[in-house]
């Protein structure tokens, strides 16, 4: 949460979790959450299902981040409603300080997704058919059918096989956010003025606000 | 032009729009809570920067307090929960913002202070580093879940950086019938809709059956509005809203109460306003709801069998099955053959004074079944108190129940004290993700009223089914 890396293009490993409605909990369980400070995540990243128990931390083979063809994974795919759930930015703390840099999937948890640009995780939201195809290809060997993000240009594809592009939308600010790997409180300093002179108007426009 | 009442909101609050779209949204209130809302006061106080308006900062004491009876000022539910506790405590005070604290008389679940102490009420825009922050829409206030970067954000600007989402209206036609709550209108609406369906839109509840709701129903509806993944929720505010607010500690005071008023009259949308989508919802076809999976879309009316994989939409269909499988039901069977080991009355959802009573009807001369663990939290101490004075503690304990003290409790799962793995449970909270409660605890989201009278059939019933017998030849 301290430095974050400005995204332009990123090249890496995808690992498929294709399910719906995979939340907060599930990426970062709330008993994982042991101090009053964002670093260090990443080892509680799905600490439920990557070790077959919290306290030994032997890792589950049957997870898909345990898979040697996942391994240095730093892409995500998911399907609908991916970080819905608790608004926890723990979640997203723990997924980059895992290394992950991008979540493909096919709609997101509204607060999970304004949280991920501020901290350089990519949110990409494609239809299932895309995801799905992706994932299929990667599922197979994942280290060499690696996924390429081009955010300035907005498109996503596997390097190896049929050369699908992928073209993606994504709110403005967010790129911005992300391509910069911007302090979201610096950019609003500088509207400062445009905030105070606001605050005064409204002090007398709404004076029960502010009593 | 005709404006919806989410625009009017946004627009009282837009300071100005910047070059990438986003708006620069004013936030008069910002709710912090000891586990999302620690870190935001350590980041803000590690870049030496200070809240812009203390006063209009409030951090509350609830996730991770302990709900025993009698507890200590720092005793968390959870191990190492009490850094959670004194940190924020003390970062609190440092930035000079209001505090909440385990041992106020104003102590609970931050969204339930939040509209008994009056800092919630329509046109307040409030923010909190917590998802159901959009139950407090049901005052007509801009209610914002956020991360606790964007708390820290407004705390050290005054305003948040967003984009405004589009814009979904369900009109809920005609009257819930006698039994039925606001609780189960929710489920209702994720289970035929899904719960993607609110599409991160801001979503207005409004028509005849939402009129008719009173203010803690309103509460309940939009407290769900985040499980359909909905950005927020609104309901116009009318006279009961008004009445209602008037005279708590942080509402308007006298002298600003009359033009207060006057500006919460235009709450309203505007005829002809356009809404991205709309969905209409028959509130008289809405039975007794619980769910049977993992996400409150698996719900099913209390009567009605458990669904059978093939019948569900393919894509749906992969899911469902992980989710009976977690859950320990199967297609055919019915609520009312599931025997249960707990229940849980509380949480921002249910956890307020009508909900209480509620429960304590069906209870009332009553014992829960044998075997079955039952904690009822009231939401906050206010509502703790007012239950005593009625006697409701009495009815809950003589049933059976532990009865706790205020904060989210069993309402989610942070290492410590919870039913056992594998255990049944009724609860009236808002996820029944796996593990929500507890590994291997499986939820089953209901109604108060269902809850309590689950809890006296040691199965999933609705209140109706008690509500006949007579209640000393209850089992147990
Ligand atoms: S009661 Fe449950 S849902 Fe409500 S704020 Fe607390 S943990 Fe969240």
């Amino acid at each position: 949460m301290a430095h974050v890396q400005p995204f332009t293009t990123h090249t890496g490993v995808a690992a498929p979790i294709m399910q719906d409605n995979i939340d907060t909990d599930q990426i970062i369980p709330s008993r994982e959450m042991k101090t009053v400070s964002g670093e260090g995540l990443g080892k509680g990243l799905f600490a439920g299902q990557r070790y077959l128990s919290p306290d030994t931390r032997d890792l589950n083979p049957d997870f898909v981040l345990n898979k040697p063809q996942h391994e240095d994974a730093s892409i995500l795919l998911a399907g609908a409603n991916f970080g819905c759930g608790s608004s926890r930015e723990h979640a997203v703390w723990a997924l980059a300080d895992f290394g992950i840099r991008c979540v493909i999937a096919e709609s997101f948890g509204a607060i999970f997704q304004a949280n991920c640009g501020r901290n350089g995780v990519l949110p990409i939201s494609l239809d299932r058919a895309a995801i799905d195809a992706m994932a299929a290809l990667v599922a197979r060997v994942a280290q060499r059918h690696q996924i390429e993000v081009n955010l300035d240009k907005q498109w996503v594809r596997v390097t190896e096989g049929p050369k699908n592009e992928y073209d993606f939308q994504i709110d403005p600010y967010q790129k911005r956010l992300l391509i910069g790997g911007l302090d979201p409180v610096n950019l609003t300093s500088k509207r400062q003025v445009d905030i105070d002179a606001f605050f005064q108007r409204d002090a007398s426009a709404r004076p029960w606000i502010y009593e | 032009m005709a404006n919806t009442l989410f625009d009017k909101l946004w627009d009282i609050h837009t300071v100005s729009m910047d070059e990438d779209g986003a708006t620069l949204l004013a936030i008069d209130r910002v709710m912090l809570h000891e586990r999302t809302g620690g870190v935001a006061l350590g980041a803000l106080a590690k870049k030496s920067r200070a809240p812009l308006s203390p006063s209009r900062v409030f951090a509350i004491m609830d996730h991770v307090v302990s709900f025993r009876e009698g507890r200590g000022r720092d005793e968390s539910r959870s191990p190492g929960g009490e850094i959670f506790i004194t940190e924020t405590r003390s970062m609190a005070k440092e930035a000079g913002i209001n505090v909440i604290d385990t041992d106020d008389a104003r102590q609970g679940i931050v969204h339930v202070v939040a509209p008994e102490q009056g800092i919630a009420y329509p046109g307040v825009s409030i923010i909190c580093p917590d998802s159901h922050t959009c139950s407090l829409g049901a005052l007509g206030a801009l209610a914002i879940g956020v991360g606790s970067s964007e708390a820290e954000h407004a705390m050290a600007t005054g305003v948040i950086r967003t984009q405004k989402p589009p814009q979904l209206r369900i009109w809920i036609d005609s009257a819930l019938r006698e039994g039925v709550t606001a609780k189960d209108l929710a489920l209702h609406i994720i289970k035929v809709y899904g719960a993607d369906g609110g599409k991160r839109s801001a979503i207005e509840f409004a028509g005849p059956a939402v009129d008719s709701l009173s203010i803690e129903e309103r509460l309940t509806l939009c407290n769900l509005a985040v499980e359909f993944s909905a950005f927020t929720a609104v309901i116009a505010p009318d006279r009961s809203v008004a009445k209602f607010v008037s005279g708590r500690p942080f509402a308007p005071g006298k002298a600003h109460w009359q033009s207060a008023i006057a500006a919460w009259s235009v709450l309203k949308t505007d005829d002809g306003a356009v809404f991205d989508n709309e969905i209409c919802v028959d509130a008289g076809i809405v039975g007794a709801t619980v769910s049977w999976g993992t996400s409150p879309e698996q719900s099913i009316d209390i009567d009605e069998e458990i669904p059978s994989i093939s019948s569900l939409p393919d894509r749906k269909q992969k899911d469902a099955a992980k989710a009976m499988d977690y859950m320990g039901v199967a297609p055919g069977v019915c609520p009312g053959e599931l025997e249960i080991d707990g229940v849980f009355i509380g949480s921002c959802t249910n956890g307020r004074l009508s909900d209480l009573r509620a429960a304590a009807a069906v209870l009332k001369g009553r014992k829960i079944a044998e075997g079955v663990r039952a904690v009822c939290v009231p939401g906050s101490q206010e509502i703790r108190r007012r239950a005593t004075e009625e006697g409701l503690d009495q009815i809950f304990k003589d049933a059976g129940f532990e009865w706790g003290e205020p904060g989210c409790a069993m309402c989610f799962y942070a290492g410590g004290e919870t039913f056992p793995p594998g255990a049944r449970v009724v609860s009236s909270t808002n996820r029944n993700f796996e593990g929500r409660q507890g590994p291997g605890v499986r939820t089953h989201l209901a109604s108060p009223a269902t809850a309590a009278a689950s809890a006296v059939a040691g199965r999933i019933v609705g209140a109706h089914a008690v509500a006949g017998e007579n209640p000393s030849s209850m089992r147990g």
